[in-house]
């Protein structure tokens, strides 16, 4: 028995940071905030991602000495495989968007998107 | 409260009530929902073909240290998703990083030498004489988990990022610190058309992109699962080659 607990820090923790993270995106005005949000949402994503494939007590999903054949109970390996390539994506995305917040502060001397000429619309 | 915030907070209360109802759809006859916390079928998932080893064989039964010349070798199965069965997804998101490290490369590049606007502190006695300890050692635990990808918890991808963290602590320690970049780069290339090369060569002896040509062996030795751990040898070198080249761009901007 998965007490209410343990489901919900998995299922509904993933969304409240996905939900957090989309907050910070829409409210905040400093670049470096607003990269941390993105940042947020991708890791919520993943949480829920991987918590989609998990069994009540599968191990991971690796042969070893002590699980020694393939009858036990495993987790999904396929969401794990799909979230490691996310979390590689994730990682390039932010250092690109480092990139270019930096050249952003170079050219205009702030990191306040109100004050940045040709960001206003 | 400004109003911005206002209106953020209804927005995403909007779309956490509308990805909360993604749970509770009682699905009719035929239709997929979204399983229970904990209650993944993952007998009736493609997942069992992999556990299984069975995709293009029919085989029930994988036993550890026992089990050889199987159709993937690998102990890791998350290894034998990715290096294996979706070696090709593999090869587009390794393309992903090099792009982004290439764009970074782009956008950070400047012609003029330009000054630092702030003033740096020398590093202190323990972070340098730390480094120096801890620098050999952390690429021998990164080249660990890239070579044992296909036995432990890790991969390619993970022993690339703990040999860039050991490339970040130099730079950390040492503020002068330069890389050697057309060194950095003959390492990347060489990795890069490693893989492909690997991927061609299996194009024209068996006859599909990326097939795995050599014996897989017995599950759980360290020379098994054929092409697997010269992969993920190639992505480990990669991955540590661009994470680094990134961190110095970074730094030196």
């Amino acid at each position: 028995m998965i007490s209410f607990l343990e489901e919900w820090s998995f299922f509904g923790g993933s969304i409240l940071l996905i939900l957090i993270g989309l907050y910070g995106v829409i409210t905040k005005r400093n670049l470096i905030k607003i990269l941390i949000g993105l940042s947020l949402m991708d890791t919520g994503v993943n949480v829920l991602l991987v918590s989609l494939g998990y069994v009540e007590n599968g191990n991971a999903p690796i042969l070893t000495s002590i699980i020694k054949n393939n009858s036990g109970a495993f987790v999904d390996p396929v969401p794990q495989a799909l979230v490691l390539t996310a979390i590689v994506i994730g990682i390039a995305i932010l250092a690109l968007g480092l990139a270019v917040t930096i050249k952003i502060y170079e050219k205009y001397g702030t990191l306040d998107i109100s004050k940045i000429r040709g960001l206003k619309w | 409260m400004k109003f911005r915030n206002i209106l953020a907070l209804i927005l995403i209360f909007i779309l956490g009530f509308i990805i909360l109802q993604a749970f509770n759809i009682s699905p009719e006859e035929g239709q997929l929902v979204i399983n229970k916390f904990g209650e993944a079928e993952i007998e009736n998932r493609t997942a069992q073909l992999y556990i299984n080893k069975s995709v293009n064989s029919n085989n029930e039964k994988v036993v550890f240290a026992e089990s050889n010349n199987l159709e993937s070798g690998s102990a890791n199965i998350v290894t034998s998703v990715i290096a294996n069965y979706r070696s090709l997804d593999t090869l587009g998101e390794v393309t992903v990083l090099f792009l982004a490290a290439t764009g970074l490369g782009a956008v950070l590049y400047t012609n003029k030498k330009k000054e630092r606007n702030f003033i740096v502190d020398e590093a202190s006695l323990i972070l340098k004489t730390g480094v120096k300890i801890l620098f050999p050692l952390l690429i021998l635990a990164g080249a660990y988990i890239f070579i044992h990808g296909h036995l432990t918890p890790g991969g390619g991808f993970q022993g690339g990022a703990v040999i860039a963290t050991a490339f970040l602590l130099k730079f950390l320690a040492d503020r002068e610190y330069k890389l050697a970049e057309h060194k950095l780069k003959i390492v990347e290339v060489l990795a890069g058309v490693s893989f492909v090369g690997l991927g061609l060569y299996a194009l024209f002896t068996e006859g599909s992109f990326l097939a795995n040509f050599l014996q897989t062996g017995t599950v759980g030795t360290l020379f098994s699962a054929g092409i697997i751990p010269l992969i993920y040898l190639s992505i480990g070198l990669k991955v540590g080659a661009e994470l680094t080249s990134i961190i110095s761009n970074l730094i030196e901007a």
